[in-house]
């Protein structure tokens, strides 16, 4: 069985191209061009030197011995909370903005939800000097503020998504209406592995520098190129998808998505999507979404607001349909102590998305001897605030 | 299968050539229970073809008005089963042809073969669903259309390239909602050069389908430029916007028609 996706842009019965004929010259542009565009030897050495260079990769793979010590098995961290602008997202975005220079675009247009996508976004716009447009929820520019300010000394436009519940879908909603009325000069950086194909799939391979790095690291740390488990957590599933990507058919590693359980699976205020959705079509693409039972799309909730979405990448929903990968979830206690955990066992504060991977450790019986991967996708300096408000440290 | 029954939007075709108006509203909005009562004021003010927006959380290919009706009709208690309710007795009331607008999640939860049968029911004579592209069409949805009569409209824009209008012409029986420009809806004030280019190029191409033009008509003037080049035009946030401040809504939508088609029709 394949895990990645289809020719006609499925994984399994989720994916396709949902999306109104507004789109379709783009998409289609894009899918036409994107494989043959990424896989080329110029994009490929530009890609690996910014990726060295300015993201500052290879990350770490780090062997954390108190936290292997307190678990009982041997847990390294893949230290993405290293890359350039405090998380993974960059990977993805530094592919991009080099694919919309090929494809002859000269704006670029993002969404937002924590503001760590669209800092990265802004970013790499500084960076090949690119106008920037980036859409976050009104109320997101609110609880984010530094973020905002942060795109802002970046040369980039932060305009706030006021439609419907001003989150992250309402950004994503707002960038896609921006991208129906600007079809020709701008390109639109999706942050995870979500959208109509072949966002998912192109977001999946930027992002799969992660678990490539990975198995060198590891075989040169014990040995073997295969751990026994890969963590990670998920909202739409862009970390998850370059940790796992590599190790999709080894099926002997035991693959760990973390969903964000919010203030628990049954109290209303969650995002765990593979236990409270339903297949559905959201932003383009078919998939797990958590929705009424007259197809409204439900606003989640987790404290960590790049969690809070209420689909998950299509390739994710196949994956959990197909048992590849077990999905877990963490409520936003579990996600705070394991946070303090970490920091107090290993001197490094996680962001609090990071925080619901780690929080699977306790979940989980291990063997002594079991190698586990813990995909540390960002740093916590962004959710000072909130462990501050939540205060039991 | 090819079921080829003629309904109401081919009668309207065959009997009617030019300056066809089409008026879009919110089901649902700006009263739970207006619906029934606008699609008959709609009839009884002169339009020809009604489309009943089905409200939906997260209408992307939609500006601001229509956003803000969708959302104030959920609000309101508004669902597709309320909705088909509703219509159950539309054609003891109503005659001209009448589509049904909305996004695809909602007819996927309501399952489709439902959702076909409650359109034949109620007498729904098509279908716009803008997130449903003609491939995912072709494979799992036409069949379950056509068994039910009813006809599926596709939208084509200024990108569209020919080969794709041409095989929207092929699969399509009714007519093409030509988008007057790149936007999501909303009224605009003028019909600009660069859109008349546009209407010209796809009249030229002699389609088997009649075309219809939306997005941006918002006036008598609008509607003129719009129905030169094309059979008809479309009327939505204009007219949502008008129902939002109506006080007398047979009053209001008559004189809105009328305004509308004054001299063309």
């Amino acid at each position: 069985m394949s895990y990645l996706v289809d020719k006609n842009g499925y994984y399994g019965q989720f994916g396709g191209a949902f999306i109104p004929e507004m789109l379709h010259p783009n998409v289609e542009e894009l899918k036409e061009n994107y494989l043959q565009i990424i896989e080329a030897r110029e994009f490929q050495e530009e890609f690996a030197q910014l990726l060295r260079d300015y993201v500052g990769r290879p990350t770490p793979l780090y062997f954390a011995h108190r936290l292997s010590e307190h678990h009982n098995a041997k847990i390294y961290l893949k230290r993405e909370d290293l890359c350039h602008t405090g998380a993974h997202k960059v990977n993805n975005t530094i592919g991009q903005i080099i694919l919309a220079k090929k494809l002859g675009k000269n704006k670029v247009i993002a969404e937002t939800g924590a503001g760590q996508h669209g800092v990265a976004t802004a970013t790499v716009c500084a960076l090949m000097g690119m106008e920037c447009v980036v859409y976050m929820g009104k109320i997101d520019m609110e609880r984010q503020r530094p973020n905002v300010e942060r795109m802002r000394i970046l040369g980039a436009t932060v305009v706030p998504a006021t439609s419907g519940s001003q989150t992250l879908k309402d950004a994503t909603n707002e960038a896609m209406r921006h991208w129906i009325s600007n079809p020709l000069d701008t390109h639109y950086i999706i942050g995870s592995v979500v959208g109509p194909h072949p966002y998912p799939d192109m977001v999946a391979r930027f992002q799969s520098v992660i678990s490539e790095e990975m198995k060198l690291q590891l075989k040169a740390a014990t040995g073997n190129e295969e751990p026994n488990y890969v963590i990670a957590c998920v909202g739409g599933g862009s970390n998850a998808a370059g940790a796992f990507y590599h190790y999709l058919d080894a099926e002997e590693v035991k693959l760990v998505a973390v969903e964000a359980a919010g203030k628990g699976i049954n109290s209303g205020e969650s995002a765990a999507t593979c236990v409270l959705g339903k297949a559905g079509v959201l932003h383009g693409s078919k998939t797990l979404l958590m929705q009424t039972e007259d197809g409204q799309v439900i606003e989640p909730y987790s404290i960590s607001a790049g969690l809070d979405y209420p689909g998950i990448g299509p390739m994710h929903a196949h994956l959990f349909e197909t048992g590849r990968v077990k999905f877990e979830n963490a409520t936003d206690e579990e996600a705070m102590l394991a946070g303090i955990e970490l920091s107090r066992l290993e001197g490094i504060i996680p962001a609090i998305e990071s925080a619901h991977a780690l929080a699977a450790l306790s979940k989980i019986s291990f063997k002594p001897d079991d190698v586990v991967v813990v995909n540390l996708s960002g740093r916590g300096d962004k959710d000072l605030e909130t462990y501050i408000r939540w205060g039991k440290y | 299968m090819n079921i080829k029954v003629t309904n109401r939007i081919n009668e309207l075709f065959e009997h009617k050539k030019s300056g066809i108006l089409s008026v879009y509203y919110t089901a649902g909005f700006p009263k739970l229970n207006d619906t029934l009562d606008i699609a008959r004021h709609l009839q009884a003010a002169g339009a020809d073809l009604i489309e009943i927006g089905i409200p939906f959380s997260d209408p992307v290919a939609d500006g601001p008005t229509i956003q803000q009706s969708n959302k104030q009709a959920l609000d309101n208690g508004m669902t597709l089963k309320l909705l088909f309710s509703q219509l159950e007795e539309l054609r003891q009331h109503v005659q001209i042809p009448v589509i049904m607008m909305g996004y695809i999640n909602p007819v996927i939860q309501f399952g489709v073969d439902n959702f076909c049968k409650a359109c034949e029911k109620c007498g729904i004579d098509g279908l716009i669903l803008p997130d449903l592209p003609i491939k995912e069409y072709v494979a799992d949805y036409k069949d379950k259309f056509e068994a039910h009569g009813l006809r599926n409209i596709f939208l084509i824009t200024p990108q569209t390239a020919e080969s794709r209008i041409r095989e929207i012409d092929e699969q399509s029986d009714g007519f093409i909602y030509m988008v007057s420009s790149a936007s999501t809806t909303g009224a605009k004030a003028h019909v600009v050069q660069d859109q008349i280019a546009y209407f010209q190029r796809v009249r030229a191409m002699q389609l088997k389908n009649q075309t219809l033009v939306g997005f941006g008509i918002s006036n008598k003037e609008t509607f003129e430029t719009a129905v030169q080049n094309s059979n008809g035009a479309i009327i939505g946030s204009a007219f949502i916007n008008l129902l939002e401040k109506s006080v007398d809504l047979e009053k209001d939508i008559k004189s809105f028609v009328e305004a509308i088609k004054g001299l063309s029709s």
